[in-house]
């Protein structure tokens, strides 16, 4: 069954960077580290100690409420150290690998010769399990559950994302793999929302599930987004997510008997002097990436993910699990005169017509833009509210949810869908909002309190 | 990256010069006085912390610019217009005057009521902001260009100020400054003056500032806003034919609507009114009237501005013409009259269009600006004492934004629990 929907609200950031469509092995890393904070709202209980050995598929931490949930770790190697925040917050657990590549093995089985609660098991010891997403809330599924659909959104439109079609070229047996185990945890409700821009001989067209056709810009790729019109989630109504990384390392899982987090990372980013794909594990350390000059003379941020919602890890920093994107930003430390009155502004992007950028391209100037990291205007309280709409392809009112979320009305907040969405849904709100209010994190915390209010 | 010119110099004496400003220096008092020229000077060099890394350029500082550059158009036709009426009253034909003689006149005029309300305004603002430890907001950049341009240009320069004070303080300040106001600020402001201080906001004589010295204004009854001469004709009909006496006789509306006509009627002769300037010249805005309102060719070109920028809502713009339209037939003076006249179009591009007093959602905004039109012409036609509709329409419906929004979730909530149930 196929369906299409035309997404025309959202935005396409023409920024500058793209990755080259030429790979890269990394050489092996120094260096890796599991960072708990890539889940969102769980509390991770340390299941290792510095000095340990670990295989890749040992686990390292669980989670205390689901401690069947566990994390496991890429490679084999030695704990070298546990990373610690205010009040002792686990941040991370730095493992040196020992270039062996041992592994923890698994039995090679078909799916379809397991049951339900077989398959749950082996996903759950293995450390697959923390790759399926749940919504609401955006936490990792809940082994107790059972969703309602389980949706895989095979394109990312994020600025500078990876091409999906190049980057899973041969990971074809692995994702099928992985329908099929998908398949069985939730028969006959497995989604994939392919892109209208999906190539014609990519593999995720060679799939066989439900799949759903979307056009539009950013964040059409969203699978919060692509849920919103396929099979919304709601209060009961919970759907699994997962992305096609996830869904190659059940395929491995199932294929070979082994934990496997290989991918293909898209190093991006204006800061870069060249920009390509990189095959590596989950937790790579960002300085190994040497592949890639980072341009002279600017202070660089390095970022795992895209420049909308991922996180600052900084050149010492590392991989985050879910990401197959790093993205290299010039700080913008600039103070420019008067920036805010002249009429024109070429070299500088908004989405409003109030700085005249759209005419760029006409007037052959760039169509490309080099953004930094400049908030490009101080804090204030709501005023335009009205543009947040405008890409946001979603029945929601942006707006009246970020002012619930910042009152803490839970009803509110309800009624107003935040079951629906997730920080990075609303990421292009923060990157347009002329207030430049913190929209993801003010939703962030609402979502948290919506987990503690309906515990 | 181009590295921005010329930044050596100013960022050099900021950098000198900040130590006194902050926390600990000498005139600590006035950090956010600082800090908000220090950020007017040169974009402020902060960098993202959490969410998005990358942010678009445009920030409130730049949204409000535009209003306050759409608004020039009407601003620099007001300085004119001020001069061209001075002219006129005196008997000169002020075709006949040198322009910048006219202007000169009308610039130094207007010029006295910009810096007061500047001034007061921003003031209030650098003292709240300075109390509160944060940065000062640019909101009254706007509301400091609107507020002389939706006055009588003879208002006493005090009253201005007292006005002000309280728009700023009273209107928005209490609230929590700008984009937590109920009520438009600017209009505040005017309807502050309006009820204070009638004498000098309504009636026949205060439009046009007088020659100079002791007779300023005596000489001048015969001057009069188109809207003021309507009211005139319609109070002088009301007394002769004890219309209000019979209305309050509680006699249905249908009966007002055509004692109305009527009375509309014996003043409408093929397409002209009389007693009211030409249509054309009250499009063009050689009328008597506030500073920025009279003429209509510069609101548009404001408008346009505002449109193509985005800023402003065209849905509430064109459903405040639309509901003017259906109310205007219920009196005898056509809809493009009433669209010249007074503050109507105005009101409609600058005031109802506010995004922060206004409706948060698409919906909201077509049925606000549609009860703004309509009372507007409600009020010009129903209520003689008060010939502006357009100030207590907006007001009105400021006060009723946030119902409208309510109204408007509460429909998209039931709809949205309807799509989840339909899918099963």
């Amino acid at each position: 069954m196929r369906t299409t929907y035309k997404l025309k609200k959202g935005l396409n950031i023409p920024l500058k960077g793209y990755a080259a469509m030429c790979s890269y092995l990394n050489e092996t890393g120094t260096l890796y580290e599991i960072k708990p904070t890539d889940f969102h709202h769980i509390t991770p209980k340390l299941l290792v100690r510095e000095g340990d050995a670990v295989l890749a598929g040992s686990p390292v931490f669980c989670d205390k409420s689901y401690p069947q949930m566990v994390c496991t770790s890429p490679v084999s190697g030695t704990i070298s150290s546990i990373v610690r925040k205010e009040k002792r917050r686990l941040a991370g657990i730095r493992i040196v690998p020992d270039n062996k590549e041992e592994k923890v093995t698994f039995a090679v089985v078909s799916p379809e010769s397991l049951d339900q609660e077989k398959i749950k098991e082996l996903l759950l010891a293995s450390g697959c399990w923390m790759w399926i997403t749940r919504r609401p809330y955006g936490t990792p599924a809940r082994p107790t559950e059972q969703p309602l659909h389980i949706y895989i959104s095979c394109f990312d439109t994020a600025p500078l994302a990876p091409n999906y079609d190049y980057a899973f070229a041969d990971e074809e047996e692995a994702l099928k793999m992985g329908l099929r185990v998908m398949e069985r945890l939730c028969p006959g409700r497995v989604h994939l929302g392919l892109s209208d821009k999906t190539s014609v001989h990519s593999v995720f067209r060679r799939l066989t599930a439900r799949k759903h056709i979307f056009s539009g810009p950013h964040p059409a790729g969203n699978p919060g987004v692509q849920i919103h019109h396929v099979c919304p989630a709601g209060k009961d109504r919970v759907v699994w997510t997962l992305t096609p990384l996830g869904l190659t390392v059940i395929g491995r899982l199932f294929l070979y008997g082994t934990y496997d987090t290989t991918r293909q990372v898209a190093v991006t980013g204006p800061a870069l002097e060249k920009t390509g794909y990189v095959t590596c594990q989950a937790g790579t350390a960002i300085a190994s990436f040497t592949q890639f000059p980072r341009k002279q003379g600017v202070e660089i941020r390095a970022i795992s993910g895209n420049p909308l919602t991922g996180d600052s890890v900084g050149e010492e920093g590392f991989l985050g699990f879910h990401h197959q994107q790093v993205t290299f930003l010039s700080e913008g430390y600039h103070r420019e005169l008067l920036g805010w009155a002249r009429p024109l502004r070429f070299h500088r992007f908004s989405a409003a017509r109030t700085y005249l950028t759209f005419l760029s391209p006409l007037l052959g100037k760039t169509a490309q833009f080099n953004l930094d990291t400049n908030t490009n205007g101080g804090q204030r309280a709501f005023v335009i509210t009205r543009d947040y709409q405008k890409v946001v392809p979603m029945d929601i009112f942006v707006s009246l949810l970020v002012k619930a979320a910042l009152a803490k009305n839970v009803e509110k907040m309800e009624n107003l869908g935040i079951y629906e969405v997730l920080p990075e849904d609303l990421a292009l709100c923060e990157f347009i909002c002329p207030s430049k209010i913190e929209i993801q994190d003010t939703l962030k915390q609402g979502i948290e309190l919506m987990i503690k209010e309906m515990q | 990256m181009r590295r921005p010119r010329n930044i050596k110099f100013p960022e050099k004496i900021l950098q000198k010069i900040k130590p006194v400003f902050i926390q600990g220096g000498r005139l600590s008092f006035l950090q956010s006085t600082f800090e908000a020229f220090e950020s007017f000077l040169l974009v402020p060099g902060r960098v993202t912390k959490k969410g998005s890394h990358i942010r678009d350029c445009n920030d409130l500082k730049r949204v409000m610019i535009v209003v306050v550059v759409a608004l020039i158009p009407s601003l620099l036709f007001g300085m004119y217009n001020t001069g061209w009426q001075h002219y006129t009253a005196m008997g000169t034909q002020a075709a006949q005057v040198d322009f910048f003689r006219v202007f000169w006149y009308g610039f130094l005029k207007v010029l006295p009521l910009l810096i007061v309300s500047y001034g007061v305004g921003l003031g209030i603002e650098f003292a709240i902001a300075q109390i509160r430890r944060q940065e000062v907001n640019e909101g009254y950049l706007v509301t400091g260009m609107l507020i002389p341009l939706i006055v009588p240009v003879t208002i006493p320069l005090w009253m201005l100020a007292v006005a002000v004070a309280f728009a700023v303080l009273i209107g928005k300040e209490i609230f929590g400054g700008t984009g937590m106001n109920i009520w438009n600020p600017a209009l505040l402001a005017r309807a502050f003056l309006f009820f204070s201080y009638p004498g000098y906001m309504t009636g026949d004589t205060i439009w046009v500032d007088g020659v100079s010295g002791a007779t300023p204004l005596a000489q001048l009854a015969e001057a009069t806003t188109p809207l003021a001469q309507v009211t005139n004709t319609l109070t002088q009909a009301a007394e002769s034919t004890s219309w209000l006496g019979r209305m309050a006789e509680s006699v249905g509306l249908t009966e007002v609507f055509s004692h109305i006509t009527e009375v509309f009627a014996s003043l409408s002769q093929a397409g002209t009114i009389p007693g009211l300037p030409s249509w054309t010249d009250m499009f063009l805005g050689f009328v008597p009237g506030s500073v920025g309102e009279t003429s209509v060719l510069c609101i548009l070109l404001g408008a346009a501005i505002l449109l193509f920028t985005g800023v402003a809502s065209w849905k509430v713009m064109l459903s405040c013409v639309a509901g003017a339209s259906l109310m205007a037939l219920a009196g005898n003076i056509p809809i493009h009259y009433h669209l010249v006249m007074g503050g109507f179009t105005f009101g409609c591009v600058f005031m109802a269009t506010d995004p922060v007093t206004g409706p948060q959602t698409e919906t909201g905004k077509w049925i606000f600006g549609f009860l703004i039109g309509l009372l507007t012409i409600l009020i010009r036609l129903f209520n003689p004492g008060y010939p502006e509709g357009m100030m207590l329409a907006v007001l009105l419906m400021n006060t009723f934004a946030p119902l409208i929004d309510h109204a408007v979730v509460a429909a998209n909530v039931r709809r949205r629990k309807k799509r989840i149930a339909a899918h099963g």
